[in-house]
């Protein structure tokens, strides 16, 4: 059994986010930080690895300096590494990078006890597109915003989290599932985890290595494979300081309906 | 010359960082506060394999090097020094020795207590007497049969009320000074063990300071440390490596201090401006900073030359007597920019302040520091 957990590099956000004069991100002067809901992924893999003993991959799809990001997860405990890298593969959108990363997991291999993890959604684009499309690329049910996972032989059972509620599904594995942060706390790098990371295998998939995979072809990668077109970018305008009303009487509600009346809103 | 971290040691900045800001800074008031020894994140520290990494993997440690143990305790120390203490004693001062100078069995035994095992150590030379002059130790032990019976009472313990294993220094034989000392692995649930009074301190509240007292204490024969005799040559060495942890903690301290007061005095707007703006406050800071990378560098230096098991002792009495004055100094300026807030508990800086005095004091003081780098002057 083996699990194989899709992460990214993303901006951190808490530190300065640089952005060019065209609108977009200039990631070069920007801090990194794996993707938090990733995270959350990596860490229910590895609560799975110590409960079953199977092997965790880490799988990231990025330029070279993205091994760094693969080296904390396997400090953390995973098993070994993959860094999907190539300049054919740059300019994807999320359609061609499923693409990219459906091919590379097919190379790792997805036997009958596998399950493929991901985060629910990259904080930079926020589309939560790329797990769904891997399951489907890959032929694989899917279960989406995993709030508890549960594997008893070839079953696994996953709590989702939708926004008024919880929905129980059962599946059989091969599967592929999307994590939140209420999955879990990820763990801390650890010390045995540090001094061998650098020990444990990562393996680089350039071009050459997954150009003749089926999902591979010049039309369904990179910036050519990519149907989503960006018309515009910008950083909309700082809305103004906010007022806040305190109280809980009927004087603080009539001041709040008449501030509102006075601005044509009510 | 590289003055790179390597990527290891960079992983370990960036794992301690995580769990200083997640799990050390909420709670490192509380711990002042109600001088509550932080027993929980130590657990945690222990599962991480940070308290005793520097032991090697055979007895259930990671096989760090000295300078991954000084980047830790530095980490911790920027948010609670009281932590950074637990850590620096429990690897410098007591794993250390055993690693060092233990026999195949003692390491065997002790080792894996120490890293998996989850049980604390601590470190007993000081007593009312025997400060400084460590060589004036009164406390006894005598060889009666397959045990050592000892008598005494050791002061200032740092771990001293949580620790389950001692390394204590006694005088096996009193005619001949500091050749009559001889150093010994004591259990705290050995007879005639027992813990006296716990120490109120100004600062470091959450590291558990107490007196250990032996009353005709058995300790089994086999539990010499070291050759007999040879007690006070393995405290001095043992203390070489110490403060090359108290020079990570002073520098900790001083690191903290600075992003605080950083932190606060862009925002602190006085006269119209922050008070960051000011020359006064700026100059101030390039003589933290200056201090802070010249303590890092010499910190980092003598870790490094421990770990290249070469004699290290001028250069970490060097880095211990910079860092933990420099801590005084950058505590007290940080301070002085709070203005009032900063005497306040509202603000850590006060805590910080209280708790860089002890780095200038414990594992040899500032005085004795520049005896032992005058002493390696070949003057």
């Amino acid at each position: 059994m083996k699990i194989i957990v899709c992460i990214k590099q993303v901006p951190d956000t808490s530190g300065k986010v640089a952005v060019n004069p065209d609108g977009t991100l200039n990631r070069a002067s920007m801090q990194t930080i794996t993707n938090p809901d990733d995270m959350n992924a990596v860490e229910a893999a590895l609560k799975l690895k110590d409960e079953t003993g199977c092997e965790v991959i880490v799988v990231t799809m990025g330029p070279p300096p993205a091994a760094g990001m693969l080296r904390e997860a396997m400090a953390m405990g995973a098993d070994r590494a993959v860094l999907v890298s190539a300049r054919e593969f740059g300019g994807s959108d999320t359609y061609a990078t499923s693409q990219i990363l459906a091919a590379a997991i097919s190379t790792i291999g997805v036997e009958e006890d596998d399950i493929v993890m991901c985060g629910r959604q990259a904080i930079d684009g926020d589309t939560a597109q790329v797990g769904p499309q891997i399951a489907e690329k890959l032929h694989l049910p899917q279960i989406t915003y995993a709030a508890d996972i549960a594997k008893e032989g070839k079953t696994v059972t996953v709590k989702r989290m939708l926004e008024d509620g919880y929905m129980t599904i059962k599946t059989q594995t091969p599967c592929l599932l999307t994590c939140i942060k209420e999955l879990n706390a990820p763990r801390y790098m650890n010390m045995n985890g540090i001094l061998s990371t650098y020990s444990k295998p990562l393996d680089v998939y350039d071009y050459e290595k997954l150009k003749d995979h089926p999902l591979i072809d010049a039309t369904t990668i990179g910036l050519k494979g990519s149907p989503t077109n960006i018309f515009k970018s910008f950083t909309p305008p700082q809305k103004g300081v906010g007022m806040m009303l305190e109280g809980d009487g009927k004087e603080t509600c009539e001041k709040l309906a008449g501030i509102l009346a006075d601005k044509h809103i009510i | 010359m590289d003055f790179n971290l390597s990527r290891e040691h960079l992983l370990v900045r960036k794992m301690m960082a995580e769990f200083t800001e997640n799990e050390v800074k909420p709670i490192a008031a509380e711990t002042d506060e109600k001088s509550e020894y932080p027993r929980e994140n130590i657990e945690k520290l222990f599962d991480l394999g940070v308290m005793g990494m520097c032991v090697p993997k055979e007895y259930g440690g990671a096989g760090a090097d000295p300078l991954a143990s000084a980047i830790a305790i530095e980490e911790l120390s920027k948010q609670c020094a009281s932590t950074g203490d637990i850590l620096a004693t429990h690897n410098g001062l007591c794993c250390d020795p055993i690693l060092t100078h233990g026999t195949p069995e003692q390491k065997a035994k002790y080792l894996p207590m120490l890293t998996t095992g989850h049980k604390v150590g601590a470190f007993a030379l000081t007593e009312p007497n025997a400060g400084s002059d460590a060589s004036k130790g009164q406390t006894e032990a005598k060889l009666e049969g397959d045990h050592w019976v000892m008598n005494g009472s050791k002061i200032f313990i740092t771990n001293g009320y949580v620790a389950d294993v001692f390394v204590v220094f006694a005088m096996t034989d009193k005619t001949k000074g500091t050749k009559g000392i001889s150093a010994f692995i004591v259990e705290k649930d050995f007879p005639g063990f027992s813990v006296g009074k716990h120490e109120v301190k100004m600062g470091l509240h959450g590291s558990p300071t107490a007196e250990i007292v032996f009353t005709d204490c058995i300790i089994p024969k086999e539990n010499l440390l070291g050759r007999e005799g040879k007690g006070f040559s393995i405290a001095m060495q043992t203390l070489d490596g110490g403060r090359i942890g108290i020079a990570a903690q002073g520098l900790g301290i001083a690191e903290g201090a600075l992003e605080e007061a950083k932190n606060y005095t862009k925002g602190r707007v006085q006269f119209g401006k922050p008070i960051s703006k000011f020359q006064n406050t700026q100059f101030t800071f390039a003589d933290m900073e200056l201090g802070c990378e010249a303590g890092r560098l010499l910190t980092y230096q003598a870790a490094w030359l421990k770990g290249q098991g070469v004699r290290y002792t001028k250069e970490a009495a060097m880095a211990k007597l910079f860092t933990s004055e420099h801590a005084m100094k950058t505590t007290t300026k940080a301070l002085q920019m709070f203005g009032g807030y900063g005497y306040t508990k509202d603000y850590p800086m006060e805590r910080m302040m209280r708790d860089a005095k002890i780095t200038e004091i414990y594992e040899g003081t500032s005085e004795v520091q520049r005896i032992v780098i005058s002493a390696n002057m070949g003057l």
